[in-house]
């Protein structure tokens, strides 16, 4: 695409990341609200657009870089492969549409405050963009680290509030643990040659132990960053906290950096894949997606709803890669392929679904100041133009045909339900039980969007202020549109984006499904063959609109004319008031009852004699006291025991290093 | 035995080194203490003419000259200078029990010519022999900073451990390059002069230069 400029696809990613850092300078340089939001947003989406071409190109074109920076002897390797290009078209589509978002929903941020946040915004991209591109492990660090930064920094820009600071310190706390286990796995990799490029990796044939060693070091590290269970703690914590193109952000683009490490770490670097680390995967996989889901159930902030949600969807692709990973162990390749692509697929959706409705909360955010769904209601008629672009992203997150959350859901199950034949009984066994769980998940997950539509947009305003709301301006507008756009064509035209995902799956697992997929023409996506499964969107969607239109044309002709209008049967409900319908936690409750067990609930329940009656119910994470509680006890305990050392007389700390001199003087003798 | 006369003058000079770092470990009254260490700068600079001397190493003179003017000269006098407008001239500081203090500071010196035998049968200098005392009287100047209580006697110590790793530098090696020491000397004299600062500071914030007031620094 890029060749006839003479320009390597990773020249282009490479100016697109220094234009970032450019323009974040630019924006810090001239602290001015009007051209940051005017300019510099717009600018980056263009810069993202760029990128995003310059990832499709790099699909098929592998280009290397060594960039003459860093430390002396130890310069930076840059690479683009079909896997990175992959992510960082992931990386520059999505952003388009944040960017783009955000020129409008800064508009009215002080200058200086606006300024550091641009900065920290282009930086946090340019970050991610080098972690795509890293191929050694000093560089993967750097940017990682940067990108773990920055985005801390944006977490906390509203940090006059205790509670951002306290999510913040959580996430940055997890994010540096993560950190240091990839580290360990990237020096186990190396073995023991000191060479720390991806290269040289490759080359290396690890021990099945220390091969497993790096694998589990790999998935606990970079599942700290995806949110995998234990790790989640973070997450419900510092979405909420951040602005909401930065939840976006965070969300749909900086929880695929994990992908992309897991995906990279085990099948190009590592030469060996073992069979139950698929396992181990799969299952991790299907608890993070279940946990997720089962509590994004039961929240009533909305944001915190949808990080749960996050943390289903990361599950679902955990269970992707699992997947892949059994298949790949066994030498099924044709289903590797096919369940690789399936994660993908979803990491690719997940990126623009989950931005778009953490876009959207920002814009209800921005006109009522509510987060809590009780609050909100009836906003369809205040702000028709946000509900309809949300009623597509929810539609596509509930896994809905036409749209783009169905395909990969529907190719991951696809993966499962073809499995029999695996050469473990047990693991048949197994496998069915897991899609069982992956299919309860999607349905929950469906059940949770008809709660975080219907109760912010249907019905009537829950509280006063709503009412004075108004609709969306035209920034915001464009840059959910550019996702609903995105939504709408991967849902209706897979084929042509499974032929550009061979590319990858051919890379990682030597097999691609195009062949196969394509077979009965681009209209119809069959994964393997046409007798088991076959599924035409394009179709799907004239058949719903066809069929949608003749309805109303019916009901309008046979019905609109025998309506009659006359005064209300009330009942006994003289009048109708916001407080009768459906609230968030009355919609969650069947699955709070359910799942009782596996959350703390804490509920005050009036008494009947009560004339002020107060119901108030919160849920907890039960996971915080197994996995976080013990740890922080015996870090308090450490803590101040270590304390007493601190004496405050001069004379015992010169006996400190007295002594110390002393012990090390005797040791060396 | 035939040991010539210089290195003998030599080995008198690090016994009396030694003898004088026993005498500040024990020295209650703040005046003395500041003698002793004059007298201690003066056998230093001594024993290093004397060093520089037998082994005709001329860079040690200047040493020993700017040993002479640092330690012998103008640290006592602003140490001096300070006690006079502290006005504890006549201070005597309340201490743990010096003979306890007396026996910890003999094991150190067996500890510290234990330390330095392997060392000295590898040096090859005249001086070789001496590598224990100074030693011993790093030490012991470190013993004393932490059994004071008092300010102007562990700056007192402080210095006086300088002047053990100074004569350790000579005997091992016969001194350090001379921009090392120039270095050494101007920290010493720059260190000296903010410690002075700061005397006047403590005492305006504590009324008094006894270091336990400021363990109320502590946070709890």
């Amino acid at each position: 695409m890029f060749d006839q400029f003479g320009l390597l696809p990773i020249d282009v990613a490479l100016g697109v990341v220094v234009a970032w850092l450019v323009l974040g300078i630019a924006g810090l340089l001239l602290q001015n609200t009007r051209i940051i939001t005017q300019f510099i947003f717009p600018a980056g989406a263009l810069c993202s657009l760029v990128l995003a071409a310059a990832g499709l190109a790099g699909l098929s074109e592998t280009s290397v870089a060594i960039l003459p920076l860093g430390l002396p002897d130890l310069p930076f390797h840059l690479r683009m492969d079909a896997l990175s290009s992959f992510f960082l078209l992931l990386l520059g589509g999505a952003s388009v549409g944040i960017s783009l978002f955000s020129a409008g929903y800064f508009r009215s941020m002080a200058d200086d405050a606006l300024a550091l946040l641009s900065l920290e915004y282009h930086v946090f991209m340019a970050a991610m963009a080098l972690v795509f591109m890293a191929d050694d492990a000093y560089m993967f660090m750097v940017a990682w680290e940067s990108m773990a930064l920055s985005s801390y920094l944006l977490v906390t820009t509203d940090h006059e509030q205790g509670e951002v600071r306290r999510a913040g310190f959580l996430y940055l706390l997890i994010a540096h643990v993560g950190a240091i286990a990839i580290l360990m796995g990237f020096g186990v990799m190396q073995g023991g040659q000191g060479d720390y490029t991806f290269d040289s990796m490759r080359h290396t044939h690890l021990s099945t132990f220390w091969a497993t060693v790096t694998f589990l070091l790999a998935l606990f590290g970079f599942g700290a960053k995806a949110g995998v269970l234990p790790l989640h703690a973070w997450l419900p914590e510092a979405h909420p906290a951040a602005p909401s193109p930065v939840s976006a952000m965070m969300s749909g683009i900086m929880l695929k950096t994990a992908v992309y490490g897991i995906l990279r770490v085990s099948f190009d670097l590592l030469d060996t894949q073992l069979w139950w680390w698929g396992v181990l995967a799969l299952t991790l996989g299907l608890l993070t997606a279940l946990f997720g889901v089962i509590f994004a159930a039961v929240q009533s902030d909305m944001k915190r709803l949808l990080a749960y949600s996050s943390i289903e969807n990361i599950g679902i692709i955990l269970v992707g890669i699992g997947l892949t990973l059994i298949f790949h162990a066994f030498h099924k390749d044709a289903l590797a392929a096919l369940a690789l692509t399936a994660t993908l697929y979803h990491a690719l959706n997940h990126a623009f679904m989950k931005s778009l409705l953490f876009l959207g909360t920002g814009s209800v955010l921005h006109a009522t100041g509510e987060r809590q769904l009780g609050k909100l209601g009836g906003l369809i008629h205040k702000m028709p133009k946000l509900a309809l672009l949300m009623l597509v992203g929810t539609l596509a997150i509930a896994g809905l045909p036409p749209l783009n959350g169905f395909v990969s859901e529907w190719l991951l199950l696809q993966a499962f339900l073809l499995s029999p034949g695996l050469p473990q009984p047990y693991l048949n066994m197994l496998v069915p039980l897991a899609a069982a769980a992956l299919a309860l998940a999607a349905a929950l997950a469906g059940y949770v969007m008809v709660k975080f539509y219907g109760v912010i947009f249907l019905g009537q305003p829950r509280d006063e202020k709503i009412i004075e709301v108004h609709d969306i301006g035209i920034w915001e507008r464009i840059g959910m549109l550019c996702m609903v756009v995105a939504c709408i064509a991967l849902g209706v035209f897979p084929t042509f984006i499974i032929l550009q995902l061979d590319l990858v799956t051919e890379m990682l697992v030597h097999h691609a499904l195009g062949g196969s997929a394509l077979q009965h023409g681009w209209l119809m996506l069959t994964p393997i063959q046409a007798e088991r499964a076959s599924y035409g969107p394009l179709i799907l969607l004239c058949i719903i609109v066809i069929g949608g239109l003749a309805t109303s044309l019916v009901v309008k002709k046979f019905y609109h004319g025998r309506l009659r209008r006359g005064p209300a049967w009330d009942c006994g409900f003289p009048a109708q008031t916001a407080r009768m319908q459906d609230t968030a936690e009355g919609f969650g409750q069947p699955i709070r009852q359910i799942f009782e067990w596996f959350m703390g609930v804490v509920r005050q329940m009036p008494t009947p004699f009560d004339l002020h009656p107060h119901f108030h119910s919160e849920t907890h994470d039960l996971l915080w006291n197994i996995f976080y509680a013990p740890i922080k006890r015996v870090n308090e305990m450490v803590g101040s025991q270590v304390g007493k050392l601190q004496h405050g007389r001069i004379h015992v700390y010169l006996l400190y290093s007295f002594v110390t001199l002393l012990a090390l003087l005797a040791f060396i003798q | 035995m035939n040991i010539p006369f210089t290195a003998q003058l030599i080995n008198m000079c690090a016994a009396l080194l030694l003898l004088i770092a026993f005498a500040m470990l024990s020295q209650r009254r703040i005046l003395s203490l500041i003698n002793l260490f004059a007298l201690q700068g003066l056998i230093l600079s001594f024993s290093t003419a004397v060093v520089a001397y037998t082994t005709s190493q001329h860079h040690l003179y200047t040493s020993a000259a700017l040993t002479l003017l640092l330690k012998v000269i103008v640290l006592p006098l602003i140490l001096h200078r300070l006690i006079r407008k502290l006005n504890i001239k006549w201070d005597v500081e309340t201490m743990f029990n010096i003979p306890t203090i007396m026996l910890i500071g003999l094991a150190l010196v067996v500890f510290a010519f234990n330390l330095a035998a392997p060392i000295s049968q590898m040096a090859g200098t005249v001086t070789k022999s001496t590598l224990g005392i100074a030693m011993a009287s790093v030490l012991l100047s470190f013993l004393m900073m932490i059994t004071r209580s008092k300010a102007v006697p562990q700056v007192v110590g402080f210095l006086a451990m300088e002047n053990g790793l100074f004569f350790a530098a000579t005997s091992a090696t016969y001194g350090m390059p001379l921009v090392v020491e120039l270095g050494i000397a101007l920290d010493v004299l720059v260190g000296m002069f903010i410690l002075g600062i700061f005397f006047f500071q403590i005492r305006v914030a504590f009324d008094s230069l006894d270091l336990k007031h400021m363990e109320k620094l502590k946070e709890d």
